[in-house]
């Protein structure tokens, strides 16, 4: 097996190449600094598309898998695995995709302390890759843990006023859910005698009988990750304080995080306890939907509710993973990249807009169309994508989610889904009532006359991602053609249980 | 009485011998030419690291069975020998700094590790008591060394009472032990119990006695009390070794007395071990959290850690024994190098009259010395036992052996008082880098190469952990 072949390696460990590199650079240098981390981001970036065109979509398969025993620990052997499927890669594309434009969002908002803002920064790119990658618990667990490090100092180092509450809050929070996943990893370990994944996917009889404990300490990890209703309180907080790109990474990747582990550890390690939480997961995630959207409404402040919305929609991620259809499945993970694109763009815009006038209150705006045109009609398309309009990415994945899981048999009732439907009305709702207050009516306050419209790099930030939110609106079948056989294979791990059951 | 009773404990002899020459030493040598003192105690402890790593000494009983040489002691031998190193290099610039610098505290520490050294090699309950007394006794001089500094009475006072009092608890425990069985070496104990001959009643009694005795070594919760005030009060290097030493050494009895007698007493002592390692977990973690000393921050961790480790106790009465005490070799190491470099770095930051050491003090000095404020963050994320550093591993196979051993509740409650050490830990990263403030430190070549290379080493080490792990499995006992 040759090693240096595998753009799996190239795509986690270039970025921590290169904050090693930005390490070796003189502080001073600021422009060298910047630009040698957006080097390796970009060839992050490129390393991931390599990895797309190396992947064969039709298999739904872990693939290009490296596999190379690291340690043992008395007796049961750790291994570096790594692979790739469908699903993975969606994730890797993603995070190599908005990384390089959050770190672009940073380039004079962040002027203080750049070095250390840009290793950190990489190093959670590594950290979030190998996340999608693991195929060895251990090996989850840590690069798992590893992300909370860096995206502490983020918030903690370049936040606003109330950063280290938010940064601390976030850290136990996440940790809290961790540690027990982690009493659940070693314990499933001694069971089966291996930590590899697919060792564990072939021997789950061995800890079946612990199945409903261990689910649970999974979900518990997870469901504060994504955040599920009630477990999402760290979420507005951490968002609100991070500084942009953290809060585009944290939105649009880290809550990732928690919906991939429990499509790829929850439903296929415990598919009976997955089928016995499923509608009650998917309560929550319901009530997430109708309790994000209406908190998101009476938010007076924008990055607020744009951390609110995320737990909304994050709702109708988890409720398609557990209607465990095709469809919903498939619809859940397209929602996650689209998400990940409109969210992100969410954060870019309302951070842009506080870098001219330094508030996030809504009341300081309103009218700025007029002075600001080209931010307003860019921000009225990432609103509509996010809002779910027809044509737009957001429309393709909740509607697939809501197709797949008003007949869903795991889930009983179309009532999960005829609830959901109800989060889309309020979305657009309270996301037009954001635009409405910012862009439209009378110009309120004159100092925002002077205001700036967009310069290049700022549109250079917004135009990929909403190329992407209008080709996953019109044409997703891509999209859906490396999504469907990762799902069909992971929902054919999970049914068989079903029947088993019934 | 032959060579080979002397190669046995070769390292011991060389720290002892090397405390001896060194106060002879430090009586021709002037004033401000001190350093010499600590030049030749460093040299003689490399050389006890290097006869422990070399594996001189030959494995087996010697002196008529009273101390014993196998891969537990080498390993406990090179770990004191190298705890003893860098806890010089604390104390060198530190006492100069102070204008304290003065021969005898390096021979009272050498003194000190020799007595460590020979907890590892006991195998004879009188044995245990010595060893507990050579390393105890110039601990209590070492704690009052300012001698005009109040605080630092008091510790050594206080300390002092403490530990005469848990020797006085080992003492009873090993008459007892001795009225139960007939005998104080391990091997007649044992015997007697396999061959019934044994008064279980005394045994117990005196078992109990002599886990408490040592649970004051290891500063368990409720036998704690002295350690905030002993840490607090004591010089800075002093605790710094102190903590990552007396702790080990204490585990060490500890391991092997309870390997003899878990056997026959397990079903009655396990619930205590158990009971006293929840409690330590739950009140160390919890006291630190409103801590705003550094030291005293730091001597409610320790006492945390302890918690930990006894939950490793618990399991050497299991089927898992040779990785419960794997395990827990594993995790004094972890916990040592972290530890001497969290407490390089607060030597590094202390002022003179004892300022400089409340938490409020560490504003800023992570971001105005980079290299410090780092280290100090791998520091305390190995304390948390976040992934890529020892700590993590320590915690990952503690917790397995708890697991595979079926202690779910005490897992689950070590994993709760980790969460919980997250706050309190995060607390000193938030002051170093994320305040402002005008914290100053000192930049000291020893220092500064303690606390770069402790950082290292946990990050390092936690890379490729399987050798010290391959290390640490092979250092199981021998059992009687």
């Amino acid at each position: 097996m040759n090693l240096s072949n595998n753009p799996l390696l190239w795509v986690t460990f270039l970025p921590l190449a290169g904050a090693l590199l930005v390490a070796l650079l003189p502080d001073a240098r600021r422009s060298w600094i910047r630009w040698t981390a957006m080097a390796a981001a970009l060839a992050t970036f490129a390393a991931s598309l390599w990895l797309l065109a190396g992947f064969d979509p039709s298999s739904g398969q872990m693939q290009m898998v490296i596999q190379v025993p690291w340690l043992r620990v008395a007796g049961i052997s750790i291994d570096f695995a790594l692979g790739v499927d469908g699903i993975t890669l969606l994730m890797v594309l993603l995070t190599a995709f908005l990384v390089p434009l959050a770190m672009l969002s940073a380039w004079s908002g962040v002027r203080e302390r750049v070095k250390g803002f840009m290793i950190l920064f990489l190093l959670l790119e590594t950290g979030l890759i190998g996340v999608f990658l693991a195929l060895d618990l251990v090996l989850f667990y840590i690069f798992w843990e590893f992300t909370l490090v860096p995206m502490y100092f983020l918030i903690g180092l370049w936040g606003y006023s109330r950063r280290i509450y938010a940064a601390l809050k976030f850290f136990i929070f996440t940790m809290f859910g961790s540690l027990l996943m982690l009493l659940a990893i070693i314990f499933m370990g001694l069971q089966a005698g291996t930590f590899n994944y697919t060792d564990l996917l072939a021997q789950r009889e061995l800890f079946a009988g612990a199945q409903l404990w261990l689910f649970f300490a999974f979900a518990l990890a997870f469901a504060i990750k994504v955040p599920m209703f009630p477990l999402h309180t760290w979420l507005p907080d951490a968002h609100v304080e991070a500084p942009t790109a953290g809060s585009v990474i944290l939105a649009g990747i880290m809550l990732k995080m928690g919906a991939y582990g429990f499509l790829r550890y929850n439903l296929p390690l415990f598919p009976e306890a997955t089928l016995r939480a499923a509608p009650w997961l998917a309560g929550l995630a319901v009530v997430g939907i109708l309790y994000g959207a209406a908190t998101a409404f009476a938010q007076k402040d924008a990055k607020r509710l744009v951390a609110y919305s995320s737990v909304s929609h994050l709702g109708f991620v988890m409720l398609g993973i557990f209607a465990l259809t095709q469809q919903s499945v498939a619809g859940g993970v397209l929602q996650m990249v689209n998400h990940g694109l409109s969210t992100g763009a969410l954060f870019l815009v309302v951070g842009m807009l506080y870098e001219r006038r330094h508030t996030r209150d809504m009341a300081a705006y309103g009218g700025i169309w007029k002075v600001v045109p080209v931010l307003g009609a860019l921000m009225l398309a990432v609103v509509l994508s996010s809002a779910a309009l027809p044509g737009t990415n957001g429309f393709v994945g909740e509607f697939t989610i809501l197709l797949g899981s008003f007949g869903a048999p795991a889930l009983g009732t179309p009532w999960f889904a005829g609830l959901a439907t109800v989060g889309v009305i309020l979305a657009a709702v309270y996301l037009l009532h954001l635009y409405e207050r910012l862009f439209l009516g009378p110009l309120t306050h004159e100092e925002n006359r002077q205001m700036p419209d967009l310069n290049l790099r700022e549109v250079l930030i917004l135009v990929p991602i909403l190329v992407m939110v209008f080709w996953i609106g019109l044409y997703p079948q891509p999209f859906l053609d490396l999504i469907n056989p990762s799902v069909e294979t992971l929902l054919q791990s999970v049914l068989p249980a079903a029947v088993a059951m019934h | 009485m032959s060579i080979n009773d002397f190669l046995a404990i070769l390292p011991v002899l060389v720290v002892l011998v090397t405390g001896v020459l060194v106060m002879v030493a430090d009586v021709f040598l002037p004033e401000g030419r001190k350093g010499i003192a600590a030049l030749l105690s460093g040299l003689g402890l490399a050389a006890g690291l290097g006869a422990a790593l070399a594996a001189v000494p030959s494995t087996g009983t010697a002196f008529a069975g009273m101390v014993v040489a196998d891969g537990f002691s080498l390993f406990l031998d090179a770990l004191f020998a190298a705890v003893g190193l860098v806890g010089i290099g604390l104390a060198y610039d530190y006492f100069k700094r102070m204008r304290l610098q003065r021969g005898e505290y390096y021979t009272l520490l050498l003194f000190s590790i020799g007595g460590m050294m020979l907890m590892g090699h006991a195998n004879d309950l009188v044995m245990f008591f010595l060893a507990l007394e050579l390393l105890s006794i110039p601990l209590y001089i070492l704690s009052g060394f300012f001698r005009a500094r109040l605080a630092s009475q008091e510790a050594a006072l206080k300390y002092f009472l403490l530990g005469a009092f848990s020797s006085g608890f080992v003492l009873y425990g090993i008459a007892m032990v001795f009225g139960g069985t007939a005998s104080i070496n391990l091997e007649g104990i044992v015997a007697a119990v396999r061959d019934g001959s044994a008064n279980l009643t005394f045994l117990l009694v005196g078992a109990a006695l002599l886990v408490v005795g040592f649970a004051f070594k290891v500063s368990a919760v409720p036998f704690h009390a002295w350690t905030p005030d002993v840490y607090e009060g004591a010089p800075s290097p002093l605790t710094g070794f102190m903590s990552s030493a007396t702790k080990a050494a204490g585990f060490a009895a500890l391991i092997r007395l309870l390997l003899v007698v878990f056997p026959a007493l397990g079903e009655n002592l396990a619930p205590v071990v158990s009971g006293l390692a929840a409690l330590t977990m739950i009140a160390g973690n919890l006291i630190a959290l409103v801590q705003t000393n550094i030291k005293r921050l730091l001597a409610y961790s320790s006492i945390a850690h302890a918690g930990y480790l006894l939950i490793g106790l618990v399991a050497v009465n299991s089927s898992a024994a040779g990785d419960a005490v794997a395990a827990m070799l594993f995790y004094l190491v972890g916990y040592a190098i972290a530890n001497l470099g969290a407490w390089s770095v607060v030597v590094a930051a202390e002022q003179a009259e004892g300022r400089g050491l409340e938490l409020e003090d560490y504003s800023g000095l992570g971001r105005k010395y980079p290299w410090l404020g780092v280290a100090m963050l791998v520091f305390m994320l190995s304390f948390i036992g976040v992934p890529l550093t020892l700590g993590f591993w320590g915690k990952l196979y503690l917790f397995r052996v708890a697991l595979e051993s079926g202690l779910f509740g005490l897992a689950v409650i070590g994993i709760a008082a980790s969460l919980v050490s997250a706050y309190y830990y995060l607390r000193v990263v938030v002051y170093m880098f994320f305040r402002d403030g005008e914290g100053v430190a000192r930049r000291d070549v020893w220092l500064n190469l303690i606390a770069i290379g402790s950082a290292a080493a946990v990050v390092l080490m936690a890379l490729v952990p399987g050798d010290l792990l391959q290390v640490a499995a092979q250092a199981v006992l021998r059992v009687p």
